[in-house]
């Protein structure tokens, strides 16, 4: 499922389309990081060097159970930390170096909540994707319009525009909020735990829809999650990680050896040999 | 239906709020212990618009134009500096409780007031300068006060701003017992937000200036504001720079706050109001909000004032206990339908 390299030229200038023939989309080399109470006291918690790489048109998750380091691997992605040592980069450019409006044009996150304080409409929230594009005393374009009714479409949630977004499902609320990220028009989606609140049906169309982006319009995505089999059933690679460590970054049937998760999980765990050679863990009675 | 806060909108909008002030102020204008004529007003209001003194002026033209046209002016700056500042910090920090009463702003605005009237009685230009410095203080402590775990508590942070503005009102009553008598009254009388006083620190066009400034420089981050209410992080990944927004914001709005104290003294829950109201009516999009909350602040000032000075007359009341009477009620019943 790998694209050719410079596949992705395609969609951005042609001076980047020179770094991006000799790499990948999203490079994460050695990256590392520790958050301290104190500069000078011994950190709380330590990221070690991590990598990870995915194309246009890839998706990738990343696996392990709680403070296992996966929430600050995505913070480092998405910019909002600045890696201790090592790399973090989009189309050969440093995240982190990025203004705020740039890099929201480049990458969008989706988060697990988003508190509203003042009800809104469901069009008016997707719309907030197009902020990065706009200017102070700027008001929303036709194009913008555009672009916002075009994100709710591709996660089909057309008819719920009109809704309060107080109002509509967790399943609902999770692809308006999707279709918010979308109208950012990223080349790479990030989603931390998407999956959380949704039940087993929410949690296979999101994945499956999530997949379908990938493939037919090049997002890059990065998926934090707890969903083993649908991590193993959707995604390109996979990344376990345990107490700030990954320990594992491939495909799939690389990464699901029943050693190692029942090590990383503390379960008793049997690893199967699913559809299409992707692995699927049950556990052991 | 969709209905997209285009330009146009805004400027109707916008349109009527001032139509609907122009309308108040006449009718401010008119009422009050001394009857005014259509006759008299309209012949005033002619000569003002022209430009031309009255070679002999009458009773009724002296108030029209020295009393109760200043008087209503002020009360036009301060209702929209009140009410700007309120929607300013109900976004920063994410609480619809939040306004420079509440937060003790306006106390610390007053109290740097009283200590230049006591350590510089004859510098009238550093009364406002004194405010704002307090009113920025204020929000700075409050801001941190209000923290738990490195996260905005929005409980924790209206008590904070309760425990200041006590304490404040505390420190303030301190230092007012080393004035005499007739000033002691009138300050007293301030604090409960007046307009009558005729030490107004500077002239009522730097006034202005000054409002339409720090009204400007919040109004340049009002997009950013509609994101902010989801949360900093949110916003962040949304490409607000959310450093600057919250200076120019708190900064703007502390300036604000000392503007409208160093005129009136601490009126309260116009900011807290005003907002919320007009949230109800035009939506909550900042570039609508904020020009609607400087002149519905506007308009809710000129009004309260009015009835201060027309209720009890020839007796008045201070605005700030209009706007506190009207104000909490009207508070609670905007909250339980919000939640009911």
């Amino acid at each position: 499922m790998s694209t050719p390299p410079g596949a992705s030229a395609v969609t951005s200038g042609a001076a980047s389309a020179v770094k991006l023939a000799s790499g990948p989309r999203l490079l994460v080399e050695q990256a590392s990081y520790a958050y301290a109470a104190d500069a000078d006291e011994a950190p709380l918690f330590t990221l070690e060097a991590t990598s990870l790489r995915a194309n246009r048109g890839e998706l990738a998750a990343i696996l392990g159970p709680n403070a296992s380091g996966k929430s600050t691997l995505l913070k480092l992605i998405s910019g909002v930390l600045k890696p201790l040592s090592g790399r973090v980069q989009l189309d050969g450019v440093e995240v982190s170096t990025l203004d705020p409006r740039t890099r929201a044009q480049r990458i969008a996150l989706v988060q697990q909540e988003s508190q509203l304080l003042f009800p809104i409409r469901v069009w008016e929230y997707v719309l907030q994707g197009r902020h990065p594009y706009g200017r102070p005393m700027r008001f929303e374009t036709e194009s913008d319009f555009e672009i916002a009714q075009e994100a709710l479409e591709q996660v089909k949630a057309l008819h719920l525009r009109e809704r309060w977004l107080h109002q509509v499902s967790g399943g609902e609320k999770q692809r308006v909020i999707l279709a918010r990220a979308l109208a950012q028009q990223p080349l790479l989606l990030l989603l931390d735990e998407p999956t959380l609140h949704l039940d087993i049906g929410a949690q296979v169309d999101l994945l499956r829809e999530l997949r379908r982006l990938a493939s037919d319009r090049g997002y890059t995505i990065v998926v934090v999650t707890h969903e083993l089999n649908l991590a193993a059933q959707f995604s390109d690679h996979v990344m376990l990680m345990h107490r700030g460590k990954c320990l594992r970054v491939g495909a799939a049937p690389d990464v699901y050896q029943r050693e190692l998760l029942e090590q990383v999980f503390g379960a008793a765990l049997d690893v199967e040999s699913g559809a299409g050679g992707r692995p699927r863990v049950i556990a052991r009675t | 239906m969709i209905r997209p806060l285009t330009a146009k909108r805004l400027a109707s909008v916008s349109g009527l709020l001032a139509a609907l002030l122009v309308l108040v102020i006449l009718v401010s204008l008119k009422l009050g212990a001394v009857p005014v004529s259509m006759v008299d007003l309209a012949t005033n209001l002619g000569r003002i618009v022209i430009g031309q003194a009255d070679h002999l002026p009458s009773e009724q033209s002296l108030i029209i134009r020295e009393i109760r046209l200043p008087r209503i002016l002020l009360g036009v700056i301060v209702g929209a500096a009140l009410s700007v500042a309120g929607a300013g910090f109900q976004a920063l920090l994410r609480n619809p409780l939040a306004d420079p009463y509440v937060l003790g702003v306006s106390s610390g605005a007053a109290l740097g007031a009283i200590i230049s009237l006591v350590a510089a009685p004859r510098v009238p230009v550093a009364m406002p300068i004194a405010a704002f410095a307090g009113a920025l203080a204020t929000i700075t402590a409050v801001y941190f006060l209000g923290r738990r775990g490195g996260e905005l508590d929005s409980h924790t942070l209206l008590l904070a701003g309760i425990i200041s503005a006590s304490f404040l009102s505390a420190v303030i009553m301190f230092l007012m017992t080393t004035l005499s008598g007739g000033e002691l009254r009138g300050i007293a009388f301030w604090l409960m937000g007046d307009l009558t006083s005729t030490r107004t620190p500077l002239d009522a066009g730097w006034l202005f200036l000054l409002l339409v400034l720090a009204v400007g420089a919040i109004y340049t981050t009002a997009a950013d504001l509609n994101l902010l209410l989801t949360g900093e992080q949110e916003a962040m990944h949304l490409g607000v720079d959310v450093s600057r927004v919250k200076l120019v914001v708190y900064v703007s709005a502390s300036l604000l706050t000392g503007l409208a104290v160093s005129i009136s003294g601490a009126i309260g829950y116009v900011g807290l109001i005003v907002p919320h109201v007009m949230r109800l009516l035009f939506g909550s999009d900042h570039r609508m909000l904020i020009p609607a909350s400087a002149l519905g602040g506007a308009i809710a000032i000129v009004i309260a004032d009015t009835l201060a000075r027309t209720l009890v007359a020839p007796t008045e009341l201070p605005v700030g206990a209009m706007t506190a009477m009207a104000g909490a009620p009207m508070f609670i019943y905007l909250l339980r339908r919000r939640f009911g």
